[in-house]
């Protein structure tokens, strides 16, 4: 604890050890030591601290961020060795000091905190993430309260890639492997009462990498900001699969 | 959509599915020899001949070792499929061991037929 001159607050100092490569100046990545005086009693998010780093002390720390209140799904990263939003990360969650952050993994790094999403897209837009239906009514489709609910759990996916990366399936194939947020839109469309794809769909799921690499271990689960059930949503679509084929 | 897989049927539902289920006649076969130890304490040669000779655990036996065979596969296929990026050394791996389990089962029905 220490006094700030001038105001009455009273701060505390909190390591940070934040990862850092600039692939344009740095031949490899290397882990930075800051410290920062923040505010007691007031429970500081870890989005607003490293912002605070990056204003004051470095302004070459590159990170994302946007909405700052978990929607948007821009600041995913690792911190202290899980996945997690840093706008909903406050620092009293988190014990260990310094904070240790560090980029999604499995992504390539673009520069410091900053990863490329690009593999994560690439297996979301395999799955359609769209409505498939040739003839929708002319005015609205109508769904019953309790066809809407099935989508409960599932439409509030924000894409953050937290779950995807922190799955070692998805870290051995990014190529072939969907990962639990293209899984959990998959069987979003599927278990859609507007959406007639549903042959295609669970064919396109049918190979022994798509859906099958998921072995059951969780991570996904355990890390979703928002909650959700990834591995639940892949044992429904094996259970689909498995209706189609008998 | 992947294409171009060398698993067991090319079916993740498969695979999925014979995994299972290899694993279920591999367990029924471990509790059945468990429980006839358990009941002929102490066993003789002929007792042993004549339990691989009855005609149903010659089909049980059989049927354990092609379990055994096809659960290895599918769990190797997936292990190296995993961890070993370089297509040519996982080639190589993988073909010997198919050789391997090959000779496991050929030599094993060898084994099975001679009693
Ligand atoms: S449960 Fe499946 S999708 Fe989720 S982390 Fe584990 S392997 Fe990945
Ligand atoms: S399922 Fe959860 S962790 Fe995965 S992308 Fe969606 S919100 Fe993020
Ligand atoms: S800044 Fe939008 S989710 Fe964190």
């Amino acid at each position: 604890m220490s006094e700030v001159i001038g105001e009455s607050t009273t701060t505390t100092a909190v390591q940070f050890s934040i990862y850092r490569y600039n692939p344009d100046k740095d031949e490899a990545p290397y882990m930075q030591e800051y410290t920062l005086n923040v505010p007691a009693g007031v429970d500081t998010m870890l989005l607003t601290a490293l912002l605070r780093i990056k204003d004051e002390q470095d302004p070459t720390l590159s990170l994302r961020r946007s909405c700052r209140e978990g929607v948007c799904g821009s600041d995913g990263m690792n911190v202290n060795g899980r996945n997690c939003l840093a706008c909903i990360t406050p620092l009293s969650s988190l014990a260990k000091r310094p904070i240790v952050v560090r980029p999604l993994p499995g992504l390539p790094v673009m520069r410091d905190l900053i990863v490329d999403m690009e593999p994560f897209f690439d297996q979301y837009k395999k799955v359609k993430p769209w409505l498939q239906n040739e003839n929708p009514p002319a005015k609205e489709h109508l769904q019953s309260p309790q066809e809407r609910e099935l989508l409960d759990g599932l439409y509030e996916c924000i894409l953050c890639a937290c779950c995807s990366s922190s799955c070692p399936s998805f870290w051995w194939n990014p190529d072939k492997f969907l990962g639990p947020a293209a899984l959990l839109q998959a069987y979003r469309f599927l278990t859609d009462s507007r959406d007639k794809g549903r042959a295609e769909r669970l064919k396109d799921l049918s190979d022994p990498y798509s859906v099958f690499r998921c072995r059951s271990i969780m991570n996904c689960v355990d890390v979703c900001p928002k909650g959700l059930n990834p591995t639940k949503a892949i044992g429904k679509i094996r259970k689909e699969l498995l209706k189609e084929e008998i | 959509m992947v294409e171009s897989v060398s698993s067991w049927s090319r079916n993740g539902l498969r695979d999925f599915l014979l995994q299972r289920l290899s694993a279920v006649v591999i367990a029924a076969y471990i509790v059945t020899l468990v429980f006839y130890f358990a009941c002929h304490p102490a066993l003789q040669y002929y007792d042993w001949e004549s339990l691989y000779t009855a005609s149903w655990m010659r089909i049980f036996s059989v049927l354990t070792l092609l379990s055994l065979i096809i659960h290895a596969w599918i769990g190797m296929w997936t292990v190296l499929t995993d961890y070993i990026k370089w297509i040519l050394l996982r080639g190589l791996v993988q073909a010997v061991i198919l050789l391997i389990l090959s000779i496991c089962f050929i030599w094993g029905i060898m084994i099975l037929w001679s009693v």
